[in-house]
């Protein structure tokens, strides 16, 4: 006799969301809390910890984090509190590039990102809504701008030109604001045949009053995934310039950080926490970014949530 | 004589479908030379019934405003619609409103259902004072048997279709218009619900003074409310004239098909023969000279096929049917 | 072939045992504010070679007693309770293997919007081959496609169907094609659901005599549900009218129509928009209590217009009182010879 496959259940099932709003679910909120943390662990680490350390020579040099011991031709190092992760082959304390570095590398992502997010609002809203030629032209400039290799462009352009910080960003915008074009585009040209706009239409709203009061508010999940996607993809390209060193020279930043650590040979010396911590760093803010998406994506995707409404 | 409140003449609207860079464009017809006159008074609820693909939709749109014709013109109150300045546009849409079919569609999720109310009151300036603002709208709920405290703040999803619905026409009540288009506004309603959507059309007919273009493929409900009835197929008029006299003696083979495959809730009268459709692209030819019913009608000749037949009158002015089989009677203006 | 299967189902041993009986069956949705009673504990039986007509607005949960039946529901739906006997084989019993194997082969779904969920990328005769084969193992290609054709010619479609895509049919080819692929395994009982909404007036009296013409010809027993009144009077036999999760009324389809006992029935015949005469329009309210919570007593309590003290308290159960019908309703009282009374109501 087979078991019965259908059990006859009085008990109430496990929920799993007891809240009926679907902003409050797990992957948004500790994703939100962890990257808070940067800009909050920073502004406190800029109080309690002395950034000077940053620049070079501040520090004895290569000394590993603390109760970590590394064999030299004069002996044992050992770590201390002083630098409690460790300094780097120049004598900068790993823990007050961090505390520099790491909002600068998030700033680089919100800048291009909101540029991006702009440009790409008012050609996604244009080309949408006014068809025909001017939504051609757009359509094939953004098909065209999304071929060509950020990282490649603007390895040429910024070996030849050095740029600040702002620069850098709003050149990594450049190319971030395709994507967000198309996907506007495509939802304000399906969002235009809704009832609820051809109810705006028959109730006298202008134009303007449809896009920004009907269809944009429906569109901010779409805005904010796609805000996040290009935060991410904005530090990426970031720190890969960083890494081969054309990234802005004046300040340390994570990515120069690791550029350091190749160009002094931290992988053959074993100086693993120079260039260990700032990945470390980095896979944070990456995971962090990435379950915020995750929650966003419940949010607008009703299907994914956890119990019913 | 008073004008007339809508005035369409020979409307025709023609899509091009299909293209691209090495395919020719196709043509299709989905409106041909409709004309369609709605008295100023009284009152009148005009049906346009039809089936997906006879241009009642396009009909729709055109006379909201959706889109435009490709030939003929639409008239409202003595003014060409496509000649309005921007203001007469707003005096347009405050006089012609629309009641959808879908009830849930038309309201924006991100808003709740007070904004639909808010939105008409600004654009066409209903009201003089937030008080008076209060006052109309629960008016306006309290005729669709609705309460402003049960449903102004809630969000659209909270409420059911049948409410959604109501609420519409309480919002078309709320402007009190000269007209309104009602989209198959009862077709995705429960049937118990239908009832008192139609009682309020029936009321704003008779005690607004509103007429109705109300577009619809349910016979059942046609008959019970509407006054006039244009039954449309493929783009054309099929047959026309007064409700209750084109549905109990149907003249055109078409109308007579329709009326008799509407099921009868009456088990023990059943269909009386199976019927077979014919392929679907011989149903659908754009392009075709004669009469589009051709190769469906069990009455056709070659004649029909020489070019599409025009309104002829059935004994009076009140019934007029588009078919060869009554070219002896007159031909209708 | 479907002569055989006709011959084989004749043989049934007591013809007056029902081929589906099902009994309690109670079907829950979890929402954070608590269970909504989809189905509460219905109860009938699907005699051989009847149509059944499941009717009742919309929320009343015949779709869901359906996908009940049929072990489909999904989450955060639940069945909670009840049986399902097949010709006395429990399907709740059944372990998922061997309800699978019943499923489509014995017991069939033609679900309500059954035309937009057909493959747009796979050709017509690939779809109906999967389900085919799925169920029944490796086939002959030849085999496969003479029973197609086979089919095909069941529902009424053209041979050319075979090869095309579902977005080059109309609705009616479209919602055909559904009905050929729920009867391709032969199954004793099928269950359309919905099968004749959005189509136009015409296609839809195509697609309904396709029904009856497949019913008769292979035998099979079918639940229909639907809410279009004037289709059930020419489609059904028999009709359980559902409210809020329980049955209220089963009849046969004649004394539904000329003679509704319960209050709700009585409500939907009224409701029925004519073409022969202009009536005044009844206006009624919809499901009025929530789902979550329903009344103790008689489910129809808040609407019934006859409502007594009794009503709201106990609740009425399911009895027999004239040759077939049944009705869940205080009003009525079975004297000791047979004869149902009216209980008088309060004014």
């Amino acid at each position: 006799m087979a078991t019965p496959a259908v059990t006859l259940e009085t008990s109430k099932p496990k929920r799993f969301n007891r809240f009926d709003n679907p902003w409050i679910n797990p992957s948004l909120i500790i994703g939100a809390i962890l990257i808070l943390l940067i800009p909050l662990g920073s502004l406190v680490g800029n109080l309690v910890w002395d950034t000077d350390l940053a620049f070079v020579g501040s520090a004895p040099l290569k000394l590993p984090p603390v109760g970590f011991a590394r064999d030299t031709i004069r002996g044992e190092t050992i770590g201390t509190w002083d630098h409690p992760l460790g300094t780097d082959g120049d004598g900068r304390d790993i823990l007050a590039l961090i505390i520099v570095g790491t909002p600068r590398t998030l700033a680089i992502g919100v800048i291009a990102a909101t540029a991006g997010m702009l440009l790409g609002i008012i050609l996604g809203f244009t080309a949408g809504f006014m068809g025909g030629r001017v939504d051609d032209v757009i359509r094939l400039a953004s098909d065209v701008t999304i071929t060509i290799p950020p990282l490649l462009v603007l390895i040429v352009i910024q070996s030849v030109i050095p740029v600040n910080l702002i620069g850098m960003a709003l050149l990594i915008a450049l190319f971030a604001w395709p994507s967000p074009t198309r996907l506007i585009r495509s939802q304000v040209l399906s969002m235009r045949e809704s009832g609820y706009v051809k109810m705006a239409q028959v109730s006298g709203a202008s134009t303007f009053d449809i896009m920004f009061k009907e269809i944009m508010p429906n569109l901010i999940p779409y805005l904010a995934a796609s805000f996040i996607g290009n935060m991410t993809g904005a530090i990426l390209t970031a720190v890969g310039l960083e890494v081969l060193g054309l990234g802005p020279q004046r300040v340390p930043t994570l990515g120069s950080t690791i550029f350091w650590a190749i160009q002094l040979s931290a992988l053959i010396q074993n100086l693993w926490w120079w260039w260990g911590f700032p990945c470390l760093l980095l896979a944070i803010m990456f995971i962090a970014l990435l379950l915020i998406n995750l929650g966003l994506d419940e949010v607008s995707n009703p299907r994914l949530r956890g119990a019913s409404e | 004589m008073s004008q007339a409140l809508l005035d369409i003449r020979n409307a025709t609207k023609i899509y091009q479908v299909g293209g691209g860079m090495f395919k020719d464009k196709r043509e299709v017809v989905a409106l041909q030379d409709f004309n369609l006159t709605i008295a100023d008074k009284p009152a009148t609820i005009t049906t346009i019934a039809g089936e997906s693909g006879s241009g009642k939709t396009t009909l729709a749109n055109l006379v909201l405003g959706f889109t435009s014709l490709s030939k003929g013109n639409i008239i409202f109150q003595g003014k060409d619609t496509a000649d309005m300045s921007p203001a007469e546009v707003i005096d347009y849409r405050r006089n012609v409103q629309a009641v959808f079919q879908d009830p849930f569609g038309v309201y924006n999720p991100f808003y709740r259902i007070e904004h639909i109310f808010d939105m008409v009151i600004k654009n066409f300036k209903l009201a003089k004072s937030t008080a008076d603002v209060r006052e109309r709208i629960e008016a306006a709920l309290n005729v669709v048997g609705l309460r402003g405290e049960d449903i102004l703040r809630k969000y659209p999803h909270q409420l059911s279709g049948g409410q959604r619905q109501r609420i519409m026409m309480a919002r078309a009540y709320l402007i009190k218009p000269k007209l309104i288009v009602a989209d198959e506004p009862v077709s995705m309603v429960d049937a118990s619900l239908r009832a008192a959507i139609l009682d309020v059309m029936l009321r704003l007919r008779d005690e607004e003074n509103i007429s109705f273009l109300y577009i619809t493929h349910d016979l059942s409900t046609a008959y019970q409310v509407g006054d006039q009835i244009y039954i449309l197929y493929q783009g054309s008029i099929a047959e026309k004239g007064l409700t209750t006299k084109v549905i109990d003696t149907p003249k055109h083979p078409y109308v007579q098909l329709l009326v008799d495959s509407v099921p009868e809730p009456d088990p023990d009268t059943k269909w009386d023969m199976d019927i077979e459709l014919p392929d679907e692209e011989t149903m659908r030819a754009g392009d075709a000279k004669g009469c589009r019913f051709y190769p469906r009608c069990p009455k056709g000749w070659e004649h029909c096929l020489s070019a599409a037949p025009p309104l002829y009158k059935i004994d009076s002015v009140d019934h007029e049917a588009s078919c060869y089989l009554y070219e002896a009677n007159e031909a209708a203006d | 072939m479907t002569q055989i299967q006709k011959t084989e189902r004749g043989k049934r041993e007591n013809k007056l045992e029902p081929v589906l009986k099902v009994r309690d069956l109670k079907v829950f949705y979890d929402t954070p504010q608590g269970d909504v009673l989809a189905v509460n504990g219905i109860n009938f039986n699907l005699y051989e070679g009847e149509t059944l007509g499941l009717v009742g607005e919309s929320g009343c949960g015949k779709s869901t007693a359906a996908y009940g039946i049929l072990r489909l529901v999904q989450e955060p739906g639940r069945v909670v309770g009840g049986n399902v006997y097949l010709d006395d084989t429990d399907l709740m019993a059944l372990d998922e293997g061997e309800f699978r194997r019943l499923r489509w082969t014995k017991l069939a779904l033609i679900p309500q919007g059954a035309m937009n969920s057909l493959n747009p990328t796979m050709r017509v005769h690939a779809q109906i081959a999967d389900a085919i084969r799925t169920h029944e193992g490796r086939q002959s290609k030849a085999a496969l496609k003479e029973r197609i054709l086979e089919l095909f010619r069941t529902v009424g479609l053209p041979a050319r169907v075979y090869d095309m895509y579902p977005h080059e049919l109309s609705g009616g080819m479209k919602q055909r094609v559904c009905v050929a692929m729920g009867i391709a395994l032969n199954p004793s009982v099928v269950i359309a659901d919905e099968s004749t909404s959005a189509l136009d007036v015409v296609v839809q009296r195509v697609v309904a005599q396709t029904l009856i013409k497949v019913k008769e010809l292979l035998g099979v027993s079918m639940i229909m549900i639907g809410h279009d009144m004037g289709l059930m009077a020419q489609m059904v036999d028999r009709i359980a009218v559902m409210y809020a999760g329980k049955i209220v009324e089963i009849a046969p389809v004649r004394n539904l129509f000329k003679d509704p006992m319960h209050p709700y029935s009585q409500v939907l015949i009224d409701s029925i928009p004519s073409l022969k005469e202009k009536k005044p329009l009844k206006i009624t309210e919809g499901i009025t209590h929530d789902p979550r919570n329903p009344p103790p007593g008689c489910i129809f309590q808040l609407r019934c217009p006859h409502v007594m003290d009794v009503c709201r308290t106990e609740e009425p159960p399911l009895r027999e009182l004239k040759t077939r019908q049944e009705v869940a309703c205080h009003l009525y009282e079975l004297s000791a010879d047979g004869e149902v009374q009216r209980v008088a109501s309060p004014t």
